[in-house]
Protein backbone atom coordinates (compact mmCIF):
# COMPACT_ATOMS: atom_id res chain seq x y z
CA UNK A 1 0.00 0.00 0.00
CA UNK A 2 1.22 3.32 -0.73
CA UNK A 3 2.55 5.02 2.80
CA UNK A 4 1.07 8.57 2.35
CA UNK A 5 2.65 11.17 4.35
CA UNK A 6 -0.36 12.79 5.95
CA UNK A 7 -1.96 9.06 6.67
CA UNK A 8 1.34 8.32 8.70
CA UNK A 9 1.71 11.78 10.85
CA UNK A 10 -1.94 11.29 11.32
CA UNK A 11 -1.76 7.70 13.21
CA UNK A 12 1.93 8.21 14.73
CA UNK A 13 1.26 11.52 15.79
CA UNK A 14 -2.69 11.59 16.94
CA UNK A 15 -1.33 8.04 18.75
CA UNK A 16 0.87 9.69 20.65
CA UNK A 17 -1.09 12.59 21.75
CA UNK A 18 -3.57 10.28 22.94
CA UNK A 19 -1.32 8.17 24.65
CA UNK A 20 -0.23 11.58 26.78
CA UNK A 21 -3.44 12.22 28.01
CA UNK A 22 -4.41 8.78 28.94
CA UNK A 23 -0.98 8.99 30.95
CA UNK A 24 -2.15 12.21 32.31
CA UNK A 25 -5.11 11.09 33.35
CA UNK A 26 -4.23 7.55 34.80
CA UNK A 27 -0.63 9.21 36.61
CA UNK A 28 -3.38 11.94 37.91
CA UNK A 29 -5.58 9.24 39.57
CA UNK A 30 -2.52 7.52 41.25
CA UNK A 31 -1.17 10.70 42.66
CA UNK A 32 1.46 11.33 40.75
CA UNK A 33 1.44 14.71 38.63
CA UNK A 34 1.66 17.95 40.00
CA UNK A 35 -1.36 20.04 39.52
CA UNK A 36 0.81 22.97 37.90
CA UNK A 37 -0.68 25.47 35.04
CA UNK A 38 2.66 25.65 33.41
CA UNK A 39 3.92 22.04 33.29
CA UNK A 40 -0.27 21.39 32.30
CA UNK A 41 -0.25 23.74 29.62
CA UNK A 42 3.17 22.40 28.00
CA UNK A 43 2.06 18.92 28.23
CA UNK A 44 -1.54 19.01 27.12
CA UNK A 45 -0.64 22.26 24.76
CA UNK A 46 1.79 19.06 23.23
CA UNK A 47 -0.81 16.05 23.60
CA UNK A 48 -3.25 18.45 21.58
CA UNK A 49 -0.92 19.61 19.58
CA UNK A 50 -0.42 16.18 18.08
CA UNK A 51 -4.25 14.94 18.60
CA UNK A 52 -4.86 18.17 16.20
CA UNK A 53 -2.27 18.07 14.09
CA UNK A 54 -2.81 14.52 13.10
CA UNK A 55 -6.33 14.99 12.58
CA UNK A 56 -6.24 17.73 10.08
CA UNK A 57 -3.30 16.24 8.43
CA UNK A 58 -5.74 13.14 8.01
CA UNK A 59 -7.78 15.53 5.67
CA UNK A 60 -4.90 16.57 3.09
CA UNK A 61 -4.95 13.25 1.25
CA UNK A 62 -8.50 13.97 0.71
CA UNK A 63 -9.87 15.16 -2.73
CA UNK A 64 -12.91 16.91 -1.35
CA UNK A 65 -11.06 18.31 2.82
CA UNK A 66 -14.04 20.89 2.74
CA UNK A 67 -16.40 17.96 2.82
CA UNK A 68 -14.75 16.31 5.83
CA UNK A 69 -17.42 16.48 8.14
CA UNK A 70 -19.70 14.71 5.81
CA UNK A 71 -17.53 11.98 7.31
CA UNK A 72 -18.88 12.38 10.79
CA UNK A 73 -22.58 10.16 9.26
CA UNK A 74 -22.05 6.48 9.03
CA UNK A 75 -21.14 5.34 12.27
CA UNK A 76 -23.35 2.36 11.86
CA UNK A 77 -21.04 0.60 9.74
CA UNK A 78 -17.67 2.80 9.14
CA UNK A 79 -14.79 2.80 11.28
CA UNK A 80 -13.50 6.12 9.08
CA UNK A 81 -16.74 7.54 10.48
CA UNK A 82 -16.46 6.28 14.30
CA UNK A 83 -12.91 7.30 14.75
CA UNK A 84 -14.08 11.06 13.43
CA UNK A 85 -16.77 10.80 15.65
CA UNK A 86 -14.68 9.11 18.83
CA UNK A 87 -11.64 11.90 18.25
CA UNK A 88 -14.39 14.80 18.55
CA UNK A 89 -16.51 13.29 21.21
CA UNK A 90 -12.86 12.95 23.00
CA UNK A 91 -12.37 16.63 23.22
CA UNK A 92 -14.89 17.33 25.53
CA UNK A 93 -13.53 15.73 28.65
CA UNK A 94 -10.03 15.87 28.20
CA UNK A 95 -10.89 19.54 26.84
CA UNK A 96 -11.99 20.09 30.57
CA UNK A 97 -9.88 18.26 32.20
CA UNK A 98 -6.77 20.29 30.83
CA UNK A 99 -9.11 23.34 31.43
CA UNK A 100 -9.18 22.45 35.18
CA UNK A 101 -5.63 22.11 35.22
CA UNK A 102 -4.45 24.55 34.24
CA UNK A 103 -6.71 27.21 35.15
CA UNK A 104 -7.98 26.01 38.52
CA UNK A 105 -4.92 23.99 39.38
CA UNK A 106 -6.92 21.18 39.92
CA UNK A 107 -5.94 17.72 38.51
CA UNK A 108 -7.90 15.56 41.25
CA UNK A 109 -11.76 15.31 42.37
CA UNK A 110 -14.02 15.87 39.79
CA UNK A 111 -11.04 16.85 37.15
CA UNK A 112 -9.67 13.80 37.67
CA UNK A 113 -13.12 12.00 36.73
CA UNK A 114 -13.41 14.01 33.03
CA UNK A 115 -9.62 12.94 32.85
CA UNK A 116 -10.32 9.23 33.38
CA UNK A 117 -13.19 9.41 31.24
CA UNK A 118 -11.09 11.44 28.33
CA UNK A 119 -8.56 8.33 28.98
CA UNK A 120 -11.67 5.81 27.81
CA UNK A 121 -12.25 7.81 25.17
CA UNK A 122 -8.77 8.18 23.81
CA UNK A 123 -8.41 4.52 23.82
CA UNK A 124 -11.71 3.82 21.98
CA UNK A 125 -10.80 6.39 19.50
CA UNK A 126 -7.06 5.11 18.77
CA UNK A 127 -9.36 1.52 18.78
CA UNK A 128 -11.28 2.97 16.14
CA UNK A 129 -8.16 4.21 13.95
CA UNK A 130 -6.48 0.94 14.42
CA UNK A 131 -9.70 -0.97 13.02
CA UNK A 132 -10.19 1.63 9.71
CA UNK A 133 -7.19 -0.80 8.79
CA UNK A 134 -7.65 -3.95 10.69
CA UNK A 135 -11.30 -4.67 9.59
CA UNK A 136 -9.86 -4.32 5.80
CA UNK A 137 -9.88 -7.95 4.34
CA UNK A 138 -8.10 -7.21 1.34
CA UNK A 139 -5.04 -6.57 2.89
CA UNK A 140 -4.27 -10.12 4.78
CA UNK A 141 -1.56 -7.76 6.68
CA UNK A 142 -3.72 -5.61 8.54
CA UNK A 143 -6.60 -7.77 9.19
CA UNK A 144 -5.58 -9.06 12.66
CA UNK A 145 -6.27 -8.58 16.06
CA UNK A 146 -2.24 -7.98 16.33
CA UNK A 147 -3.19 -4.36 14.34
CA UNK A 148 -5.01 -2.98 17.02
CA UNK A 149 -3.04 -4.13 19.96
CA UNK A 150 0.12 -2.76 18.32
CA UNK A 151 -1.78 0.93 17.78
CA UNK A 152 -2.50 0.77 20.84
CA UNK A 153 0.47 -0.14 22.71
CA UNK A 154 2.33 1.85 20.19
CA UNK A 155 -0.03 5.18 21.31
CA UNK A 156 0.54 4.16 25.05
CA UNK A 157 4.32 3.56 24.33
CA UNK A 158 5.34 7.22 22.31
CA UNK A 159 2.50 8.57 25.05
CA UNK A 160 4.50 7.93 28.13
CA UNK A 161 8.08 8.33 26.24
CA UNK A 162 7.02 11.97 25.86
CA UNK A 163 5.00 12.79 29.43
CA UNK A 164 8.79 11.45 31.03
CA UNK A 165 10.49 13.90 28.26
CA UNK A 166 7.72 16.94 29.88
CA UNK A 167 8.84 15.77 33.25
CA UNK A 168 12.43 15.93 32.96
CA UNK A 169 12.44 19.21 31.30
CA UNK A 170 10.03 20.27 34.40
CA UNK A 171 12.51 18.11 36.95
CA UNK A 172 9.77 16.38 38.60
CA UNK A 173 10.43 14.01 41.41
CA UNK A 174 7.74 11.75 40.04
CA UNK A 175 9.83 11.76 36.32
CA UNK A 176 11.72 8.58 37.34
CA UNK A 177 8.39 6.50 37.80
CA UNK A 178 7.11 8.21 33.71
CA UNK A 179 10.41 6.60 32.75
CA UNK A 180 9.77 3.06 34.27
CA UNK A 181 6.47 3.02 32.94
CA UNK A 182 8.21 4.74 29.51
CA UNK A 183 10.33 1.36 30.04
CA UNK A 184 8.04 -0.62 30.27
CA UNK A 185 6.14 0.06 27.33
CA UNK A 186 8.82 0.11 24.77
CA UNK A 187 9.45 -3.51 25.78
CA UNK A 188 6.30 -4.21 25.13
CA UNK A 189 6.30 -2.23 22.04
CA UNK A 190 9.09 -4.23 20.93
CA UNK A 191 7.67 -7.70 21.43
CA UNK A 192 4.32 -6.83 19.77
CA UNK A 193 6.01 -5.66 17.22
CA UNK A 194 7.92 -8.90 16.48
CA UNK A 195 5.33 -10.72 17.11
CA UNK A 196 2.93 -8.69 14.67
CA UNK A 197 6.05 -9.19 11.93
CA UNK A 198 5.88 -12.93 12.72
CA UNK A 199 2.25 -13.49 12.59
CA UNK A 200 1.89 -11.26 9.56
CA UNK A 201 5.10 -13.13 8.00
CA UNK A 202 3.72 -16.57 8.98
CA UNK A 203 0.03 -16.17 7.72
CA UNK A 204 -1.18 -18.66 4.90
CA UNK A 205 -2.08 -16.69 2.03
CA UNK A 206 -5.89 -16.00 1.84
CA UNK A 207 -6.42 -15.37 -1.99
CA UNK A 208 -4.29 -16.51 -4.63
CA UNK A 209 -4.10 -15.57 -8.73
CA UNK A 210 -6.07 -19.00 -8.85
CA UNK A 211 -9.08 -17.79 -7.21
CA UNK A 212 -8.70 -14.27 -8.50
CA UNK A 213 -9.33 -15.31 -11.81
CA UNK A 214 -11.48 -18.35 -10.99
CA UNK A 215 -9.43 -19.89 -13.14
CA UNK A 216 -7.29 -22.74 -10.94
CA UNK A 217 -8.85 -25.47 -12.63
CA UNK A 218 -6.78 -24.65 -15.83
CA UNK A 219 -3.74 -24.70 -13.74
CA UNK A 220 -1.40 -21.94 -12.64
CA UNK A 221 -2.07 -18.44 -13.68
CA UNK A 222 0.60 -15.96 -14.80
CA UNK A 223 0.06 -12.65 -16.08
CA UNK A 224 0.37 -12.38 -19.75
CA UNK A 225 -0.49 -8.63 -20.64
CA UNK A 226 -1.71 -5.76 -18.22
CA UNK A 227 -4.74 -4.15 -19.27
CA UNK A 228 -3.17 -0.38 -19.70
CA UNK A 229 0.35 0.30 -20.51
CA UNK A 230 1.18 2.32 -17.76
CA UNK A 231 0.20 2.83 -13.98
CA UNK A 232 -2.91 3.53 -13.14
CA UNK A 233 -4.19 4.47 -9.66
CA UNK A 234 -4.77 1.15 -8.65
CA UNK A 235 -1.20 0.36 -9.28
CA UNK A 236 -0.02 3.42 -7.70
CA UNK A 237 -2.12 3.36 -4.56
CA UNK A 238 -1.95 -0.69 -4.04
CA UNK A 239 1.01 -2.03 -5.87
CA UNK A 240 3.60 -0.27 -4.05
CA UNK A 241 6.98 -1.82 -3.60
CA UNK A 242 9.83 0.05 -3.55
CA UNK A 243 10.01 -1.07 0.67
CA UNK A 244 10.01 -4.64 -0.47
CA UNK A 245 13.63 -4.31 -1.75
CA UNK A 246 14.85 -2.52 1.70
CA UNK A 247 12.51 -4.24 4.16
CA UNK A 248 14.86 -6.41 6.00
CA UNK A 249 16.80 -3.00 6.65
CA UNK A 250 14.06 -1.21 7.36
CA UNK A 251 12.68 -3.73 10.37
CA UNK A 252 16.06 -3.74 11.97
CA UNK A 253 15.99 0.28 11.80
CA UNK A 254 12.56 0.40 13.19
CA UNK A 255 13.23 -1.74 15.86
CA UNK A 256 16.60 -0.57 16.72
CA UNK A 257 15.61 3.44 16.37
CA UNK A 258 12.38 2.91 17.82
CA UNK A 259 12.56 0.52 20.84
CA UNK A 260 16.10 -0.72 21.72
CA UNK A 261 17.51 2.62 21.76
CA UNK A 262 15.15 4.28 24.08
CA UNK A 263 15.13 1.54 26.14
CA UNK A 264 18.38 1.81 26.70
CA UNK A 265 18.45 5.09 27.24
CA UNK A 266 15.41 5.56 29.07
CA UNK A 267 17.10 2.83 31.58
CA UNK A 268 20.66 5.40 31.65
CA UNK A 269 18.80 8.16 32.51
CA UNK A 270 17.19 6.91 34.80
CA UNK A 271 20.14 4.38 37.21
CA UNK A 272 22.58 4.85 34.94
CA UNK A 273 23.33 9.43 34.54
CA UNK A 274 20.94 11.07 36.14
CA UNK A 275 22.31 14.41 35.53
CA UNK A 276 22.57 14.31 31.55
CA UNK A 277 18.57 13.03 32.11
CA UNK A 278 17.55 15.88 29.86
CA UNK A 279 19.84 15.42 27.33
CA UNK A 280 19.66 11.28 27.33
CA UNK A 281 16.01 12.16 27.32
CA UNK A 282 16.36 14.29 23.96
CA UNK A 283 17.68 12.03 22.25
CA UNK A 284 15.60 9.05 23.39
CA UNK A 285 12.59 10.63 21.91
CA UNK A 286 14.19 11.71 18.36
CA UNK A 287 15.26 8.27 17.66
CA UNK A 288 11.74 7.13 19.03
CA UNK A 289 10.14 9.31 16.38
CA UNK A 290 12.47 8.58 14.01
CA UNK A 291 11.70 5.12 14.77
CA UNK A 292 7.69 4.65 15.16
CA UNK A 293 7.77 7.15 12.45
CA UNK A 294 10.03 4.18 10.28
CA UNK A 295 7.66 1.40 11.72
CA UNK A 296 4.55 2.87 10.77
CA UNK A 297 5.81 3.92 7.08
CA UNK A 298 6.83 -0.17 6.86
CA UNK A 299 2.84 -0.96 8.23
CA UNK A 300 1.27 0.80 5.11
CA UNK A 301 4.72 0.03 2.36
CA UNK A 302 4.63 -3.89 2.98
CA UNK A 303 1.19 -4.40 3.10
CA UNK A 304 0.01 -6.37 0.03
CA UNK A 305 -3.47 -5.54 -1.45
CA UNK A 306 -5.33 -8.71 -3.16
CA UNK A 307 -6.06 -7.00 -6.39
CA UNK A 308 -2.24 -6.69 -7.30
CA UNK A 309 -3.20 -10.49 -8.02
CA UNK A 310 -4.71 -8.91 -11.35
CA UNK A 311 -1.19 -7.45 -11.83
CA UNK A 312 1.34 -10.43 -11.82
CA UNK A 313 1.19 -11.46 -7.84
CA UNK A 314 0.39 -15.45 -7.37
CA UNK A 315 -0.39 -15.26 -3.70
CA UNK A 316 -1.11 -12.46 -0.80
CA UNK B 1 -26.62 5.43 3.78
CA UNK B 2 -23.74 3.23 3.77
CA UNK B 3 -25.25 0.41 5.56
CA UNK B 4 -26.18 -2.61 2.91
CA UNK B 5 -29.85 -2.69 2.22
CA UNK B 6 -31.22 -4.28 5.21
CA UNK B 7 -32.87 -7.03 2.78
CA UNK B 8 -31.02 -8.45 0.37
CA UNK B 9 -32.87 -7.01 -3.24
CA UNK B 10 -34.94 -9.52 -4.99
CA UNK B 11 -33.57 -8.34 -8.36
CA UNK B 12 -29.42 -8.64 -8.88
CA UNK B 13 -28.68 -7.16 -12.28
CA UNK B 14 -25.47 -7.84 -13.14
CA UNK B 15 -23.25 -9.42 -15.93
CA UNK B 16 -22.06 -12.80 -16.99
CA UNK B 17 -18.99 -12.84 -18.89
CA UNK B 18 -17.86 -15.78 -20.75
CA UNK B 19 -14.36 -16.47 -20.91
CA UNK B 20 -14.40 -19.28 -23.39
CA UNK B 21 -14.93 -16.56 -26.40
CA UNK B 22 -13.16 -12.94 -25.09
CA UNK B 23 -11.08 -12.01 -27.42
CA UNK B 24 -9.42 -9.29 -25.49
CA UNK B 25 -10.80 -6.29 -28.24
CA UNK B 26 -11.06 -3.73 -25.49
CA UNK B 27 -14.23 -2.82 -27.46
CA UNK B 28 -16.08 -3.51 -24.28
CA UNK B 29 -13.60 -0.90 -22.43
CA UNK B 30 -13.84 1.97 -24.70
CA UNK B 31 -17.74 1.76 -25.53
CA UNK B 32 -17.59 1.98 -21.55
CA UNK B 33 -15.65 5.17 -21.33
CA UNK B 34 -17.30 6.43 -24.47
CA UNK B 35 -20.69 5.75 -22.38
CA UNK B 36 -19.77 7.07 -19.76
CA UNK B 37 -17.99 10.23 -19.71
CA UNK B 38 -20.94 12.32 -20.21
CA UNK B 39 -22.61 9.78 -18.27
CA UNK B 40 -23.88 9.19 -14.65
CA UNK B 41 -20.24 9.82 -12.97
CA UNK B 42 -18.91 12.03 -15.68
CA UNK B 43 -16.89 12.82 -16.50
CA UNK B 44 -14.43 10.04 -16.47
CA UNK B 45 -10.79 12.08 -16.35
CA UNK B 46 -7.93 11.72 -18.42
CA UNK B 47 -4.35 12.78 -17.62
CA UNK B 48 -1.51 13.35 -20.00
CA UNK B 49 -3.81 11.45 -22.62
CA UNK B 50 -1.36 11.88 -25.55
CA UNK B 51 1.85 12.12 -23.72
CA UNK B 52 3.98 10.14 -21.54
CA UNK B 53 2.33 9.01 -18.33
CA UNK B 54 -0.95 8.84 -19.10
CA UNK B 55 -3.64 8.02 -16.65
CA UNK B 56 -7.37 7.88 -16.42
CA UNK B 57 -10.21 6.54 -14.80
CA UNK B 58 -11.83 3.32 -16.94
CA UNK B 59 -14.47 1.16 -15.17
CA UNK B 60 -13.55 -1.56 -17.16
CA UNK B 61 -9.90 -3.40 -17.74
CA UNK B 62 -8.88 -6.32 -20.04
CA UNK B 63 -6.33 -8.16 -18.20
CA UNK B 64 -4.21 -11.11 -20.46
CA UNK B 65 -3.64 -14.18 -18.21
CA UNK B 66 -1.97 -17.42 -19.11
CA UNK B 67 -2.92 -20.73 -17.58
CA UNK B 68 -0.09 -23.26 -17.27
CA UNK B 69 -1.67 -27.08 -16.57
CA UNK B 70 1.60 -28.18 -14.24
CA UNK B 71 1.39 -31.73 -15.44
CA UNK B 72 0.49 -31.67 -19.02
CA UNK B 73 2.28 -28.61 -19.81
CA UNK B 74 -0.72 -27.26 -21.52
CA UNK B 75 -1.49 -23.85 -22.04
CA UNK B 76 -3.37 -21.26 -23.03
CA UNK B 77 -4.43 -17.89 -22.68
CA UNK B 78 -7.74 -16.24 -21.01
CA UNK B 79 -8.81 -12.84 -22.30
CA UNK B 80 -9.91 -11.17 -18.69
CA UNK B 81 -12.16 -8.80 -18.46
CA UNK B 82 -13.04 -7.07 -15.34
CA UNK B 83 -15.34 -4.49 -13.62
CA UNK B 84 -17.03 -3.94 -10.58
CA UNK B 85 -19.05 -6.89 -9.57
CA UNK B 86 -22.18 -5.16 -7.58
CA UNK B 87 -21.46 -7.67 -4.63
CA UNK B 88 -24.17 -8.65 -2.16
CA UNK B 89 -22.07 -7.83 0.94
CA UNK B 90 -20.03 -5.22 -0.64
CA UNK B 91 -17.08 -4.20 1.42
CA UNK B 92 -17.14 -0.53 -0.25
CA UNK B 93 -20.95 0.13 0.65
CA UNK B 94 -19.91 -0.32 4.56
CA UNK B 95 -16.35 1.63 4.67
CA UNK B 96 -17.41 4.47 3.05
CA UNK B 97 -17.75 7.34 5.88
CA UNK B 98 -19.82 9.60 4.24
CA UNK B 99 -22.57 7.87 2.56
CA UNK B 100 -21.84 8.44 -0.87
CA UNK B 101 -21.12 4.44 -2.07
CA UNK B 102 -24.61 3.47 -1.51
CA UNK B 103 -25.89 0.01 -2.80
CA UNK B 104 -29.46 0.20 -4.22
CA UNK B 105 -32.32 -1.53 -2.84
CA UNK B 106 -34.61 -1.97 -5.81
CA UNK B 107 -31.89 -3.69 -8.27
CA UNK B 108 -28.39 -4.21 -6.25
CA UNK B 109 -26.54 -1.72 -8.40
CA UNK B 110 -24.05 -0.15 -6.57
CA UNK B 111 -22.91 3.44 -6.94
CA UNK B 112 -20.89 6.32 -5.50
CA UNK B 113 -22.74 10.00 -5.21
CA UNK B 114 -19.78 11.88 -6.61
CA UNK B 115 -21.64 15.12 -4.71
CA UNK B 116 -20.62 14.27 -1.27
CA UNK B 117 -17.79 11.96 -1.64
CA UNK B 118 -14.70 13.49 0.40
CA UNK B 119 -12.30 11.24 -2.41
CA UNK B 120 -10.70 9.23 1.25
CA UNK B 121 -10.25 6.52 -1.21
CA UNK B 122 -10.93 3.96 1.58
CA UNK B 123 -13.41 2.19 -0.29
CA UNK B 124 -10.79 1.58 -2.95
CA UNK B 125 -8.85 -0.30 -0.04
CA UNK B 126 -11.98 -2.13 0.79
CA UNK B 127 -12.35 -3.93 -2.87
CA UNK B 128 -10.53 -6.60 -3.90
CA UNK B 129 -11.17 -6.66 -7.31
CA UNK B 130 -9.82 -2.92 -8.47
CA UNK B 131 -13.56 -1.93 -9.56
CA UNK B 132 -13.17 1.88 -8.27
CA UNK B 133 -10.76 4.53 -9.81
CA UNK B 134 -10.00 8.00 -7.84
CA UNK B 135 -10.58 10.62 -10.60
CA UNK B 136 -7.55 12.86 -9.18
CA UNK B 137 -9.40 16.36 -10.73
CA UNK B 138 -12.95 15.39 -9.74
CA UNK B 139 -11.31 14.47 -6.58
CA UNK B 140 -13.78 12.14 -5.71
CA UNK B 141 -14.17 7.77 -6.49
CA UNK B 142 -15.83 6.77 -9.88
CA UNK B 143 -16.91 3.58 -10.46
CA UNK B 144 -19.02 0.70 -12.93
CA UNK B 145 -22.45 2.46 -12.98
CA UNK B 146 -23.97 -0.88 -14.60
CA UNK B 147 -25.34 2.66 -17.36
CA UNK B 148 -27.53 3.05 -14.97
CA UNK B 149 -28.54 5.84 -17.26
CA UNK B 150 -28.82 3.65 -19.98
CA UNK B 151 -30.46 0.50 -19.11
CA UNK B 152 -33.82 2.27 -17.88
CA UNK B 153 -33.66 4.98 -20.06
CA UNK B 154 -37.07 4.81 -22.00
CA UNK B 155 -35.83 7.26 -24.61
CA UNK B 156 -33.52 4.52 -26.00
CA UNK B 157 -35.21 1.29 -27.80
CA UNK B 158 -35.98 -1.74 -25.50
CA UNK B 159 -32.75 -3.68 -27.29
CA UNK B 160 -30.11 -1.02 -26.38
CA UNK B 161 -31.38 -0.97 -22.85
CA UNK B 162 -28.31 -2.75 -21.81
CA UNK B 163 -24.68 -1.57 -20.44
CA UNK B 164 -22.25 -0.15 -23.18
CA UNK B 165 -20.10 -2.82 -23.01
CA UNK B 166 -22.61 -5.43 -23.22
CA UNK B 167 -24.19 -3.61 -26.03
CA UNK B 168 -20.82 -3.37 -27.95
CA UNK B 169 -19.22 -6.81 -27.47
CA UNK B 170 -18.25 -7.80 -31.20
CA UNK B 171 -18.96 -11.82 -29.94
CA UNK B 172 -21.68 -11.64 -27.36
CA UNK B 173 -19.01 -12.47 -24.60
CA UNK B 174 -21.24 -10.24 -22.56
CA UNK B 175 -24.48 -10.81 -21.23
CA UNK B 176 -26.70 -8.54 -19.03
CA UNK B 177 -29.68 -9.32 -16.81
CA UNK B 178 -31.35 -10.21 -13.50
CA UNK B 179 -29.33 -12.35 -11.49
CA UNK B 180 -31.94 -12.70 -8.46
CA UNK B 181 -33.94 -14.36 -10.67
CA UNK B 182 -33.06 -18.25 -10.83
CA UNK B 183 -34.98 -18.53 -13.93
CA UNK B 184 -33.93 -15.90 -16.14
CA UNK B 185 -31.77 -16.18 -19.15
CA UNK B 186 -28.42 -15.50 -17.87
CA UNK B 187 -29.27 -17.24 -14.74
CA UNK B 188 -29.87 -20.38 -16.85
CA UNK B 189 -26.56 -19.32 -18.52
CA UNK B 190 -24.60 -19.35 -15.36
CA UNK B 191 -25.88 -23.04 -14.28
CA UNK B 192 -25.78 -24.68 -17.89
CA UNK B 193 -21.87 -23.66 -18.18
CA UNK B 194 -20.60 -23.67 -14.53
CA UNK B 195 -20.45 -20.08 -13.80
CA UNK B 196 -18.46 -18.93 -10.96
CA UNK B 197 -17.04 -15.65 -9.01
CA UNK B 198 -14.12 -14.24 -8.07
CA UNK B 199 -12.46 -14.20 -4.79
CA UNK B 200 -15.49 -15.92 -2.87
CA UNK B 201 -13.31 -16.59 -0.03
CA UNK B 202 -13.25 -12.26 0.26
CA UNK B 203 -16.91 -12.62 1.43
CA UNK B 204 -17.91 -10.23 -0.70
CA UNK B 205 -20.87 -12.76 -2.60
CA UNK B 206 -20.36 -10.53 -5.67
CA UNK B 207 -23.17 -10.69 -8.30
CA UNK B 208 -21.08 -10.59 -11.52
CA UNK B 209 -20.43 -14.15 -12.89
CA UNK B 210 -17.64 -15.36 -15.33
CA UNK B 211 -18.32 -18.52 -17.66
CA UNK B 212 -14.82 -20.80 -18.07
CA UNK B 213 -13.19 -21.25 -20.76
CA UNK B 214 -14.51 -24.80 -22.55
CA UNK B 215 -12.11 -27.61 -22.55
CA UNK B 216 -9.87 -27.63 -25.85
CA UNK B 217 -9.84 -30.38 -27.71
CA UNK B 218 -6.35 -30.07 -29.13
CA UNK B 219 -4.03 -30.53 -26.18
CA UNK B 220 -0.51 -31.13 -26.20
CA UNK B 221 -1.20 -33.94 -23.94
CA UNK B 222 -3.66 -35.43 -26.33
CA UNK B 223 -3.07 -38.01 -29.30
CA UNK B 224 -5.11 -35.45 -31.38
CA UNK B 225 -2.54 -32.54 -30.82
CA UNK B 226 -0.40 -31.26 -34.31
CA UNK B 227 3.18 -31.74 -33.50
CA UNK B 228 4.99 -29.00 -31.26
CA UNK B 229 7.84 -28.23 -33.57
CA UNK B 230 9.36 -26.91 -30.39
CA UNK B 231 10.86 -30.06 -29.02
CA UNK B 232 13.16 -32.86 -31.11
CA UNK B 233 11.06 -34.65 -33.58
CA UNK B 234 12.33 -37.87 -34.36
CA UNK B 235 9.37 -39.78 -35.00
CA UNK B 236 9.35 -40.51 -39.55
CA UNK B 237 5.73 -40.88 -39.50
CA UNK B 238 4.35 -39.65 -43.26
CA UNK B 239 7.52 -39.70 -44.40
CA UNK B 240 8.24 -41.10 -48.06
CA UNK B 241 9.97 -44.76 -48.35
CA UNK B 242 13.44 -42.63 -49.19
CA UNK B 243 13.23 -40.43 -46.97
CA UNK B 244 13.05 -43.49 -44.53
CA UNK B 245 15.79 -44.82 -45.91
CA UNK B 246 17.74 -42.10 -45.75
CA UNK B 247 16.62 -41.87 -42.20
CA UNK B 248 17.74 -45.38 -41.28
CA UNK B 249 21.65 -44.57 -43.27
CA UNK B 250 21.99 -41.50 -41.01
CA UNK B 251 20.44 -42.85 -37.22
CA UNK B 252 22.87 -46.07 -37.78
Amino acid sequence: MHPAKSVIFFTTGSGAGYGMLIWLAVLSLLGLQPADSIYGLVAFGIAFALVVGGLISSTFHLGHPERALRALSQWRSSWLSREGIAAIVTFAPTGLFALAWVFLNENQSYAVGLGIIGAAMSLITVYCTSMIYGSLKTIPAWFTKWTSIAYITFALMTGAVLLWFVAVIFGLPQANIIGLIALVFVGLGFIIKLKYWHTVDHAPATSTAESATGLGKLGKIALVEAPHSEDNYLLQEMGFRIARKHATKLRKIALVLGFIIPFVLIALAIYGFPQFQLLIAGVAVFSGIVGIVTERWLFFAEAKHVVTLYYGESAI
Amino acid sequence: MTSLPRKPSRVKLGLVIDLDICVGCQACAVNCKEWNTSGHSAPLTDINPYGAGQKGVWYNRIHSFEAVDQETGDSQTINFPKSCLHCEDAPCVTVCPTGASYKRSEDGIVLVNGDICIGCKLCSWACPYGAREYDEIEGVMKKCTLCVDKIYNETLSPSSRVPACVATCPVGARHFGDLGDPHSEISNLVKARGGFALMPEQGTEPVNRYLPPRPKQHQKSTDQSPRSLEHKDTSTDGAGLLARWVDKVLSA
